[in-house]
């Protein structure tokens, strides 16, 4: 849930007393960057060592074999497929999570009645851990035979719909925009409540409708926000695993195998170590562009 | 004015229907975990029935569910202090001593979380069963520290920023060393925004499914790996896994709700307070 970056003022002032040399900061500083010096390399380079190797832990030896893995990885239809889902649930859960947490966001900043409790309620789900969620929506609500939708379409006369069967994509989808959506709706939320309330007064006074007030004040507060709102969940989103693993293992078929579950099935299904390696540099050079491109974007719109 | 009152009214209730939507899963959740098996599959739905706790009772009573519900407290708390641990020193230096490379330090810190977990999950896989550490609540505090590491120090820098220099400074100036300032000053001084920090910590190693599922068996599985992997035999099992899950995700929803706001900074990098 955590896979995410944003970027933030580091003010380089030196404040008062914060400038002194004399403590010497390395001792302090060495235990976490080594660790994480480590964490992020050593596993990376392992990766790409396997990545030419043709390894197969149902068939070792290991054997060198020169860039054919990759060779195979991009002309493998199946990857392409990954990639276009990953891709499907990337923007399908950001374009949710988008609208409604906006939505839902500025519904909550209103003043009403157990308002404190609203939010609670609307903000839970991103607490609940992928695997349990996806078994509320598997069993308890999208369940053809006994599940809560069904019996509502069966109320209104249609037929229940096998939904992971008919649209597992959508599906899944779903599952995570449940989850998404109330994190853009806590992050936008807190935005908001900066907002300087001054300013919306001002422009009330001065004949503002709310409309108006929404389109030029309100919105435009969000748009930083919203943009570090893409940025976490897109990247988490690519490593999106659990709710797949527990509801449709990918399927049917390969109808909701994303990058990532593709890796995770060449690798601990196929034991396959070479290719999933292979395919697991090209998610993180991927990810790596992504993530390079979101950061220069929300930049941009801090400097703006 | 009385225009005003009536669109409220109605983005009042606007508002609670959202968030009752967004709710509704939950809440049906906990209703089917008060349910027998019969009555949970029960078509139309059941709204009135008597409640039993059995499923509850039924769901403890496996020893799996206890030994991974043990695994989830340890993996958490563990991975969650050892972070603290590492991560308060490093903002310390990093918030009160800042260089030239602070800025990229920090930066770099964050860069490490963008690696995705997939990608090396084959060395991570076959480099913790070289090592003997696959399937030990060990090798999961170690890899769930790692994880949160950037981000509990991000959290702890953006605190500590909020804290006068000047306090640390007279400190200084009397003779008080790094170690006695962080104990006797900086700990009590943060004290609330440590304990978010730890509460931030703890949601996500708890939450945390990928490491679990793919580096656990039958001994050091938490919660979020139970779940998932019986989902397939127990599916018929409506009400227990209910309870089950109703069990796991309770503390969190507790833990979450008591500190939302603060863990926003945490969850942005505190670009967003």
């Amino acid at each position: 849930m955590d896979q995410g970056v944003a970027v933030t003022n580091i003010s380089t002032e030196v404040r008062s007393g914060r400038g002194a040399r004399q403590v010497n900061t390395l001792p302090l500083l060495l235990p976490a960057v080594i660790l994480l010096l480590l964490w992020s390399i050593l596993p990376l380079l392992r990766t790409i060592f396997y990545s030419f190797e043709n390894y197969n832990l149902m068939t070792p030896p290991a054997v060198f074999n020169g860039g054919l893995n990759y060779r195979y990885l991009f002309t493998d239809i199946s990857t392409w497929v990954a990639i276009k889902n990953s891709v499907v649930l990337v923007l399908g859960v950001l374009a949710a999570s988008i609208v409604f947490g906006t939505l839902i966001a500025l519904l909550l900043n209103n003043d009403f009645p157990g308002r404190n409790i609203a939010r609670l309620l609307a903000i839970a789900p991103f607490f609940v851990m992928s695997p349990v969620a996806a078994l509320i929506w598997k069993n308890l609500l999208l369940d053809p035979v006994s599940g809560l939708f069904g019996w509502f379409m069966t109320l209104l006369g249609l037929h229940p719909i096998a939904w992971f069967s008919t649209a597992p994509m959508l599906s899944v989808v779903i599952i995570y925009s449940w989850r998404w959506i109330p994190f853009a709706t806590l992050i936008l939320l807190t935005a908001l409540q900066s907002l300087d309330t001054d300013q919306l007064e001002a422009a009330r006074m001065d004949g503002a409708k709310g409309l108006a007030r929404l389109r030029y004040i309100v919105l435009p507060h969000l748009l930083r926000p919203i943009s570090i709102v893409i940025m976490l969940e897109s990247i988490f989103l690519l490593s999106a695993f659990a709710v797949i693993y527990t509801t449709t293992n990918g399927g049917p078929g390969d109808a909701t195998t994303t990058l990532t579950y593709l890796i995770f099935i060449k690798a601990l299904n196929d034991f396959s170590i070479g290719s999933a390696s292979a395919a697991g540099v090209f998610a993180i050079v991927l990810a790596n562009v992504l993530a390079m491109f979101l950061i220069r974007a929300v930049s941009r719109n801090l400097q703006a | 004015m009385k225009q005003s009152a009536l669109s409220q009214i109605i983005f009042g209730i606007l508002a609670w229907i959202a968030a009752l939507v967004m709710f509704f899963p939950i809440l049906w959740m906990i209703v089917t975990a008060f349910k027998t098996e019969g009555q949970a599959i029960a078509i139309p739905p059941l709204i009135l029935f008597t409640p039993t706790i059995q499923s509850f009772l039924d769901a403890t009573a496996n020893a799996g569910y206890l030994l991974f519900a043990m695994n989830s407290v340890i993996v958490s708390v563990g991975s969650t202090v050892l972070a603290i641990a590492i991560a308060f020193p490093a903002a310390y230096a990093l918030a009160f001593f800042p260089t030239q490379r602070t800025e990229f330090t920090l930066m770099w810190m964050l860069s490490t979380k963008m690696l995705p977990a997939v990608g090396v999950l084959m060395p991570i896989y076959l480099g913790m069963k070289t090592i003997g550490l696959q399937d030990t609540r060990i090798g999961l505090v170690g890899l769930d520290t790692l994880m949160n590491l950037p981000i509990v120090v991000w959290m702890l820098y953006s605190f500590f920023k909020e804290i006068p220099g000047e306090i640390l400074e007279a400190a200084r100036v009397d003779g008080i060393g790094p170690r006695q300032q962080m104990w006797h000053l900086l700990l009590p001084l943060s004290g609330p925004g440590i304990a978010s920090t730890a509460l931030l910590s703890v949601i996500l190693s708890w939450n945390e499914a990928f490491w679990s599922i793919n580096v656990t068996a039958s001994h050091a599985g938490t919660l979020a790996a139970y779940i998932a992997r019986f989902s397939a035999p127990e599916g018929l099992f409506w009400a227990k896994l209910s309870a089950a899950s109703v069990l796991a995700v309770a503390p969190i929803l507790v833990f979450g709700s008591l500190t939302q706001r603060r863990l926003v900074r945490g969850l942005t990098f505190g670009a967003v307070k």
